[in-house]
C-alpha cells in the first residue's frame, strides 16, 4: 500500500509541472501586454518600459517562467493588479469559501443521491424507481442559476427564512461555524447539490442493479444471509465507485461554481475568477487557475488512494 | 435408506420475459441419506434451475414454483422468509460453478466464512475464525491461516473452489448442492476437487446433488444419475444401469457423442437438431423432433417415467426398441 501511494505521488509530479507551464503561458496567449489594461491610455513609453521591467515582462519567457515558478514554490503568487493585495491570500480565502460550499453541496448531494440510487436500484422497474429516476434527471437538467433564483424567491423573499446573498453577517472574513454563518450557506449549497445528486443517483442505481444481478448475491442468500446482511455487501461493493464519482463531483463543483457564486454573491473562487477576468487582473487569474488546477490533481490523487484502500483489486491495475 | 430430499412434481416457470418460460416441468426426484445423485443434461435442460429451487434462489417476483420439495421433513416451498434464511446454509448449502463470481470480491474469504458461521450460530468472532481455519485445513488449503486473510482475486481457481467448499460446509449442512463445481477448472484441478468432494461426502455422510453436463464427472462421483431434457427427467437409475444400459434415446445419444472414446479420424457422433425452445415446447415428447425412433404417438402425449428395470426408469414409449 505504501509503495502504491509513493508511486501515485511520483506520477503526479510531471502533471503538476505541466499544469504550471500551461497556467503561465495562458497570460501570454492573450493579445497585448498584461499591463496595457492597467496603464492609463496616455502613459509614456518610458513609463511602460519601467512598469514592464518592474513586473519582469521584459525578460525572455523561459526566464520569466523560472522566476515565477521559484516564487510560486515559496508560496508567492504575486500581487493583484486591481487591488494590490497578495494573490495568495486572496485565492486561499476564496478557496476556503468555495470548499465549504462545494463540500456542503457534495455532502447533501451524496446523501440524497445515494439514497435515491439505492431505492431505484432495489426497486428497479417499480414506481419507486420511476420517481427516483425522475428526480435525478431533473437534478441534472434544471439550470442551477435558475433554481437558485427560484429558491431565493421562495425562501428569502416570500418566507424570509434564509438570507439571499453573501458569505456571512460580517462578510466571510471572520467565519465561524455557528448558525449565523451556516444559514448563508444553506441556499447556495442546496442549489448546487442537485447536480451531484442527479449524477450520483444514476451511478448508484446502475451499480446496485448490476451488483444485485451478480452471482455472489445469490451465494450470499444461499448461505442464509437475510436481506439486511446482503444489503451490507451490496453497499460495500458499490462504495468505491460511488466515492470516486463523489470525488470527481466535488472537483467539478470547486471549479464550476461561477454561476451559483455569482447568483448568491458567495465569495468563492468562481466569484474571484469572474472578477479577475472582467478586470483583466492577470496575476490574480493566473494564480487562481494554478491553485484550482493543482487542487484537481491533488483531489484525483486522494480519490485514487482512497479507492485502493477500499477495494484491494484497484492496486493491481 | 431414509430420504434426505424428496422432490414431487416440481415445476418452475419464469415470468420475467415477454413469454413465460417453463424451465422445469413436473420433476420428481429423491435423494437418500448419504447418497450422491448426479443431474445430467445440456445447458438449458433445467438441471441448475432444479438445484436452485431447493434453496428457493429464484427471484420470487419473476418466477413461479409449484409442486413440493421436502428436505428433512419440511416443505421448502412453504417456509417463511425467516425459516428459509435459517434453512439456507444450515440444512442445505450450495457450491457454485464459478467461485470467482460467487465470492464477494471486497471481503476476504475468511470474513465470508465467519460471517456465515456467525449468521447461524451464536459464537464469538475468534471461535468462528478457529472454525474457518479448521475448515481450510480440512479442504487442504496450504498455509490456511494466511489464506483466510486473502481476497478471492488473490487465490488460484482451485484454491477458490476449495474455499467455496469450506464455506458451504461451514454450518454443517446435511445436504450439499453442487452446481457444476468443476466446470470452470483445469482438468488436473477438476480431479482433485472431485476426489476432495467424494472424501468429504464419505467422512461427513453428506447427501449431494451434483449438477453436471460431463458424463465422466457424473460416473466419478455419483451413485445415481438422473438425465434431464427440456425441463423433464427422462431417465434415472444407478450409474451402472444408466451408463451400461441406457434406455432413453436421448441418454443413448449423449453417451454416443462422448469425445473420449473417439479415435483420430473417426466421425464424431452427434444428436441431430438442437434443444427445443422452452417457451414453445412440442405437445408430446420434447425429444421427439430429434429422435430417430420417434413414432406418431410420441408427438401427441408426454410419456411418463416408467420402470424399465429394478430402480431404473425412463420416459419413453418405445423402450422396447432400446434394450
Amino acid at each position: 500500500m505504501l509503495l502504491y501511494i509513493l508511486k501515485r505521488i511520483l506520477y503526479v509530479l510531471p502533471v503538476a509541472i505541466g499544469v504550471s507551464i500551461v497556467c503561465f503561458l495562458l497570460v501570454h496567449i492573450t493579445p497585448g501586454d498584461p499591463l496595457t489594461a492597467v496603464l492609463p491610455v496616455d502613459a509614456t513609453l518610458e513609463l511602460q518600459q519601467q512598469m514592464r521591467a518592474l513586473y519582469g515582462f521584459d525578460k525572455p519567457l523561459p526566464v520569466q517562467y523560472g522566476l515565477w515558478i521559484w516564487r510560486v514554490v515559496q508560496g508567492d503568487l504575486g500581487a493583484s493588479i486591481a487591488t494590490g493585495r497578495p494573490v495568495t491570500s486572496e485565492v486561499f480565502n476564496a478557496v476556503k469559501n468555495s470548499l465549504a460550499l462545494a463540500a456542503a453541496a457534495t455532502l447533501i448531494g451524496f446523501v440524497a443521491g445515494a439514497g435515491l440510487g439505492i431505492l431505484a436500484g432495489y426497486f428497479r422497474g417499480g414506481w419507486v424507481d420511476r420517481i427516483a429516476s425522475f428526480v435525478s434527471v431533473l437534478g441534472v437538467s434544471v439550470p442551477h442559476y435558475w433554481l437558485g433564483m427560484v429558491l431565493v424567491i421562495i425562501f428569502s423573499v416570500q418566507l424570509g427564512w434564509l438570507p439571499a446573498t453573501g458569505g456571512g453577517p460580517q462578510g466571510s472574513a471572520s467565519r465561524s461555524w455557528d448558525w449565523d454563518y451556516l444559514r448563508f450557506l444553506v441556499l447556495p449549497a442546496v442549489t448546487m447539490s442537485v447536480i451531484p445528486m442527479g449524477i450520483i443517483a444514476r451511478t448508484v442505481k446502475a451499480l446496485v442493479g448490476e451488483i444485485l444481478n451478480q452471482e455472489f448475491v445469490h451465494a450470499l442468500a444461499a448461505k442464509g444471509l437475510t436481506e439486511r446482511g446482503v444489503f451490507r455487501h451490496v453497499i460495500k461493493n458499490a462504495a468505491p465507485t460511488a466515492f470516486a464519482v463523489m470525488g470527481l463531483q466535488l472537483g467539478y463543483l470547486l471549479g464550476g461554481s461561477i454561476l451559483i457564486e455569482t447568483v448568491f454573491s458567495w465569495p468563492g473562487t468562481g466569484f474571484l475568477l469572474n472578477a479577475a477576468i472582467f478586470q483583466r487582473d492577470l496575476p490574480l487569474l493566473q494564480g487562481s487557475i494554478l491553485v484550482l488546477a493543482l487542487f484537481f490533481v491533488f483531489l484525483n490523487l486522494t480519490v485514487d488512494i482512497l479507492q485502493a484502500a477500499i477495494d484491494p483489486r484497484v492496486q493491481r491495475a | 435408506m431414509t430420504e434426505a430430499v424428496a422432490i414431487e412434481n416440481l415445476s418452475v416457470t419464469f415470468t420475467g420475459g415477454s413469454k413465460p418460460v417453463r424451465a422445469v416441468d413436473g420433476v420428481s426426484l429423491s435423494l437418500g441419506q448419504g447418497e450422491v445423485l448426479a443431474l445430467l443434461g445440456e445447458s438449458g435442460s433445467g438441471k441448475s434451475v432444479t438445484l436452485r429451487s431447493l434453496l428457493r434462489l429464484h427471484p420470487p417476483k419473476r418466477s413461479r414454483m409449484t409442486g413440493s420439495i421436502r428436505v428433512a421433513g419440511r416443505d421448502v416451498l412453504e417456509l417463511s422468509p425467516g425459516e428459509l434464511a435459517d434453512f439456507r446454509g444450515g440444512v442445505v448449502s450450495m457450491i457454485f460453478q464459478e467461485p470467482m463470481l460467487a465470492l464477494d470480491p471486497v471481503y476476504t474469504v475468511g470474513a465470508q466464512i465467519t460471517e456465515a458461521i456467525r449468521r447461524h450460530e451464536k459464537i464469538s468472532a475468534a471461535d468462528a475464525r478457529k472454525r474457518a481455519l479448521a475448515l481450510f485445513e480440512r479442504v487442504r488449503i496450504p498455509s490456511p491461516d494466511r489464506r483466510l486473510d486473502a481476497y478471492p482475486h488473490e487465490m488460484s481457481g482451485g484454491m477458490r473452489q476449495r474455499a467455496m467448499i469450506a464455506l458451504a460446509l461451514a454450518c454443517r449442512p446435511s445436504v450439499l448442492l453442487a452446481d457444476e463445481p468443476t466446470t470452470a477448472l483445469d482438468a488436473t484441478v477438476q480431479i482433485q476437487i472431485l476426489l476432495l468432494l467424494r472424501e468429504l461426502q464419505r467422512e461427513l455422510g453428506l447427501s449431494i446433488i451434483f449438477v453436471t453436463h460431463d458424463i465422466g464427472v457424473a460416473v466419478e462421483i455419483a451413485d445415481r444419475i438422473a438425465v434431464m431434457y427440456a425441463g423433464r427427467v427422462v431417465e434415472s437409475g444407478s450409474v451402472r444401469d444408466v451408463i451400461r444400459g441406457p434406455r432413453h434415446p436421448y441418454t443413448r445419444g449423449l453417451l454416443a457423442s462422448r469425445v473420449e472414446r473417439a479415435q483420430k479420424g473417426d466421425r464424431l457422433e452427434t444428436i441431430p437438431g438442437s434443444p427445443p425452445d422452452l417457451t414453445a415446447l412440442p405437445p408430446g415428447c420434447a425429444f421427439a423432433p430429434r429422435c430417430s425412433l420417434a413414432a406418431p404417438q410420441c408427438r401427441e402425449i408426454v410419456p411418463p417415467l416408467a420402470e424399465v428395470g429394478p430402480a431404473h426408469t425412463a420416459a419413453c414409449i418405445r423402450v422396447a426398441e432400446t434394450v
